[in-house]
């Protein structure tokens, strides 16, 4: 197989032929289906990891650059390419799939192909957003998305899976409407500028708007970002999702489908609207959203019953920190982002997969129920003791990496916003330290926990790589700030390039 | 005026669709009277014929176009476009229909001779550039779907239907002839061309002019079912068998759509700024209306009727935008509308049974664990109802709010996109009980899916999943085909 030429669309669509194989295995033979979707993630993931190999850290630009005209008659182009924002984003997609399709042998067993199906197209829609380079394709793979979470939801989820999945669908549905507007006023601001009908992300940079309407394009995309992140006010579908989803679902909702959002704020806004997105009321309006996330996330958290809900609350505090990074514009704030993005996905992946763990043996997420299981599972415990405590932040571990970064950032611009975000790493470790305390430690109080068994073989398969993960980020970050340095520099130097520009206008 | 009445034999050539059609219709009448007793299927297969004839007739004028029988017809790439859309909506109906038939124990040829004439009038309507032509191919169309509302003529329900068809489309169609009449009068010509000349001119009375517009698009607006003209078509669909309430939902309107089109951007073109308004809020109206009533739908049928509206209230937006790319944006949607409502329908004339006894959405509950297949391709097209990417459903929307961009109609883009979103409540409460209910009684029994039956629902799903891949398959002509031949 030469991968040589086209090695992008052999990882975007790998999982899509994948899924196709599922579909062909007879659905009677549970064990075979198992088998099949394990390996065609696992070859997803190996197909992903020749990137790993030929990535050039020190090329400034998009990689592996792919483009051939889709739709000739709108300027539609299949164009796809990698940069470091995007190499990693790709990576902890295809691990994070392999893991969640491991991670459900035993835990589902309804319509195993069509929920196999239903991951793998996940995954190619996920990356498609990851991959493209035209605004064109990244909307239809950004849409595509919503169909195959709506069905793992709504078919392999919890008790209140409908009403889950309904609101999830309606909520992104309406985010990405508005979105596909302001994508139009760009496409058509382009063509009128340049008389070329493209959408080109590249291409679309070079558009000049008048600031009003570049703020209105903004307010358009942000809300089609913004309810994917979500930032607060439009977080509210976001526990119910991932409460109700299988664990595969949720792991692959909070670990890649949110960043989604903040993939969008870095690879659209920041570049395509520089302007709007370095106006101060915008960037003050963001980053005070921001800081509501981080803190009423972190609150709620710390009142929740529910084991599985409580991680999905600290999702929208810990993503508070990504885009309140994103919006201090300055090169702390953005590598730090990008960076917590990739240990957001490792650490709440991780804290959902032991949730999915339990839920398995006991059938309840009460937390209540629980308290001193560590002395039925004592790997376990040490396993959660590290999943919590890298999403808490501790020094050594990948969060504190990410969200000390954006701290600085955050200070430089204001030292207030750095000020109020640290109360939510307090409190971060506040409930998360808790959880740990009525569920782990303690006297063994409830005889059902007295049959719990420890981690399996392939329990251990699923959670040793993540936790590998978090400590070698943890303890040795610098490969990771490398990689992504020069995107981050690119965004930077297009922020400040029209901030001269404005200067040279203005007087 | 030229001396010689006789048409050429280009001239024919170029109505040589409605030509074929009308004799293979005749001859349907006759065999059907032959044939006795015996099985009437065979009888759909000479109609299949005959539409496929004239498909291929429409596409070869296409070859030539132009003018025939006094500028009366015209053929050109938007005609071309439209007669092989009804002519295609009218093989699918044929297909849906056959199976339904023979177990309504009502299969004769009648009904095919109705189809193929009623089509006939679409696609007169599709390629007329004259308001009598336009009168003459609405009326043959129309009176023809009356008769076929009310087929099963001891359904209660489909008699009721028929009547309130008949009663308030003839009522539309004598506002659009009083509209005709007073651009006669104003002008003094039926032709589109020259009735646009002479209003360039400015000279006659704007309000007049206006009025005649308004009196046509009233008719035109209840053919298409647009707001606040919609009411009859809920209870029409409902009333009707499904197999009809999926032509009626697709044919006719799309039909009415062209002419619609040609009529107003052709001869009302200098007094756009007019219509232009009442286009923008009817459209408006027709979505937000046909979207909120089909939230509170249970019977399917009824709930496809008030989507059709907000569809219809789509295609007014691109109408409204007035230019060649909302025209392109008009005949890809409806295309892709077509191919998704009549698979829609067809899975409805599968799943109804006994005298269409099951068309509750509640009686798709479970659906997905005992039919698959059908299962599958409700799902294609209910995605591509929302307008999914990767589905025709999806460009249809994406050109429609394109165009209304480019046009400034900014706002109209937004509160239309939202009631997309509107939309996906009602269209997924159909995938919710097909995937994540137990299947109850409806699902008892389920008759297999038959040969014909089979085949309009793969090439409905397959066509909406090769518009929404490749829309450069239709994209590519119907924008050539948007400058409309004046």
């Amino acid at each position: 197989m030469n991968m040589g030429d086209h090695l992008l669309s052999w990882i975007l669509f790998t999982p899509l032929l994948g899924m196709v194989v599922v579909l062909a295995v007879p659905s009677s033979n549970k064990y075979l289906v198992r088998w099949v979707a394990n390996l065609a993630a696992l070859a997803s993931f190996l197909v992903s990891l020749q990137l790993v190999l030929r990535f050039d850290t020190h090329a400034a630009g998009f990689q592996f650059v792919e483009r051939a005209s889709w739709i000739a008659s709108l300027g539609v182009n299949y164009s796809i390419g990698v940069d470091g924002i995007s190499y990693l984003l790709v990576i902890l997609t295809t691990a994070l799939t392999l893991l969640s399709v491991l991670a459900s042998w035993s835990e589902v067993e309804e319509r195993l192909p069509a929920y196999y199906a239903m991951l793998l197209l996940l995954e190619t829609g996920i990356l498609g957003v990851f991959l493209s380079l035209d605004f064109f394709l990244f909307y239809v793979f950004w849409e595509a998305v919503l169909v195959p979470m709506y069905f793992l939801i709504g078919i392999w989820g919890g008790e209140r899976r409908l009403y889950a999945a309904l609101k999830f669908f309606l909520y992104t549905m309406t985010g990405s409407v508005l979105m596909l507007i302001g994508i139009l006023i760009l496409y058509f601001a382009h063509a009128n500028q340049f008389g070329v009908r493209t959408f080109e992300i590249a291409d679309l940079m070079r558009v000049q708007l008048p600031i009003a309407a570049e703020r209105t394009v903004f307010w358009l995309l942000f809300l089609g970002f913004a309810v994917k992140v979500p930032m607060f006010p439009f977080h509210t579908w976001l526990p119910d999702a991932h409460t109700e989803a299988p664990t595969a679902g949720s792991v692959m909702l909070a670990g890649v489908l949110l960043k989604m959002g903040t993939y969008g704020f870095l690879r659209i806004s920041l570049p395509l609207l520089p302007n709007a997105s370095q106006d101060w009321g915008i960037v003050c309006i963001l980053a005070v959203l921001s800081l509501i996330a981080i803190l009423y996330g972190a609150l709620v958290s710390l009142m929740q019953k529910d084991w599985k809900k409580l991680v999905a609350y600290s999702s929208v505090s810990h993503m508070g920190f990504i885009t309140l990074g994103i919006f201090s514009l300055n090169v702390k704030g953005l590598t730090g982002a990008v960076i917590q993005q990739i240990n957001h996905g490792i650490s709440t992946g991780l804290l959902f997969l032991l949730v999915g763990i339990i839920y398995e043996r006991r059938h309840t997420r009460e937390i209540a129920e629980f308290g001193g299981v560590a002395h039925r599972m004592p790997n376990y415990a040490v396993v959660f003791a590290i999943a919590m405590l890298s999403s808490a932040g501790l020094p050594l571990l990948n969060g504190f990496v990410g969200e000390f970064t954006i701290l600085q950032g955050a200070f430089e611009v204001n030292p207030w916003w750095a000020a109020l975000a640290v109360p939510g790493i307090v409190l971060g470790a506040a409930y998360l330290l808790w959880l740990y305390q009525r569920t782990m430690l303690g006297e063994l109080t409830n005889e059902k926990n007295r049959q719990l068994l420890d981690l399996n073989l392939r329990e251990w398969a699923v959670v040793l790589p993540l936790v590998a993960a978090a400590f070698w980020i943890g303890i040795y970050p610098k490969p990771l700030f490398e990689i992504v340095e020069k995107p981050v520099a690119q965004i930077m130097d297009r922020l400040h390039r029209t901030e001269l520009h404005q200067k040279e206008v203005q007087p | 005026m030229p001396a010689n009445f006789m048409p050429s034999a280009a001239e024919y050539f170029r109505f040589a669709p409605e030509i074929i059609l009308t004799i293979v219709g005749t001859l349907v009448m006759i065999l059907e009277a032959m044939t006795g007793d015996r099985d009437k299927s065979s009888l759909g297969y000479v109609s299949l014929l005959g539409l496929a004839a004239a498909m291929a007739a429409a596409v070869a004028a296409n070859n030539d176009p132009g003018l025939a029988f006094q500028s009366m017809i015209i053929v050109d790439g938007f005609a071309t476009f439209f007669r092989v859309l009804v002519l295609g909506v009218g093989m699918l109906t044929i297909l849906v229909s056959t199976n339904y038939l023979s177990e309504a124990k009502a299969n004769s040829g009648d009904f095919y001779a109705l189809i193929l004439f009623s089509v006939v009038g679409q696609s007169l309507m599709a390629c007329a550039n004259e308001l009598i032509m336009i009168f003459i191919g609405i009326e043959i169309s129309s009176i023809a779907s009356y008769i076929l509302a009310g087929y099963l003529r001891d359904d209660r329900r489909n008699n009721e239907s028929a009547l309130k068809y008949f009663l308030m489309g003839s009522f539309a169609t004598a506002f659009l002839l009083y509209g005709v009449a007073w651009i006669y009068g104003l002008t003094g010509s039926t032709n589109l061309g020259e009735i646009r000349t002479v209003l360039s001119h400015g000279t006659a009375p704007t309000a007049m002019v206006g009025i005649s517009a308004a009196l046509m698009l009233v008719g035109l607006a209840f053919k298409v079912s647009a707001a606040p003209f919609q009411v009859w078509a809920p209870d029409v669909y409902q009333g009707s068998s499904a197999p009809i309430s999926a032509f009626m939902s697709a044919g006719p309107k799309a039909a009415a759509f062209a002419v619609m089109v040609r009529v107003f951007y052709t001869s009302f073109d200098s007094i756009s700024n007019q219509w232009e308004p009442v286009f923008w809020i009817m459209s408006l109206a027709t979505m937000v209306i046909g979207n909120f009533a089909a939230l509170q739908q249970r019977n399917i049928k009824r709930m496809l009727a008030y989507s059709s509206i907000a569809h219809a209230g789509y295609v007014m937006v691109a109408v409204t935008s007035h230019s060649a790319v909302g025209t392109a944006a008009v005949m890809f949607y409806l295309a892709s509308y077509c191919l998704m409502n009549i698979g829609a329908f067809a899975v409805v004339t599968w799943m109804a049974r006994d005298g269409e006894k099951f068309v509750e959405v509640d009686d798709f509950s479970g659906l997905a664990q005992k039919q698959p297949f059908v299962t599958a391709i409700l799902t294609v097209l209910i995605l591509s109802l929302v307008g999914v990417p990767l589905t025709g459903g999806f460009f249809g929307k994406f050109l429609v709010f394109k165009a209304a961009i480019d046009s400034h109609l900014m706002w109209l883009a937004i509160l239309g996109l939202l009631n997309s979103a509107v939309a996906a409540y009602y269209y997924l409460r159909v995938l919710v009980v097909m995937y994540f209910r137990e299947p109850g009684a409806s699902t008892v029994n389920l008759p297999p899916v038959a040969g014909t039956l089979r085949v309009a629902m793969l090439v409905t799903t397959l066509g909406t999943i090769a518009l929404g891949i490749f829309p450069g398959l239709i994209l590519g002509f119907a924008t050539q085909s948007s400058t409309l031949g004046k």
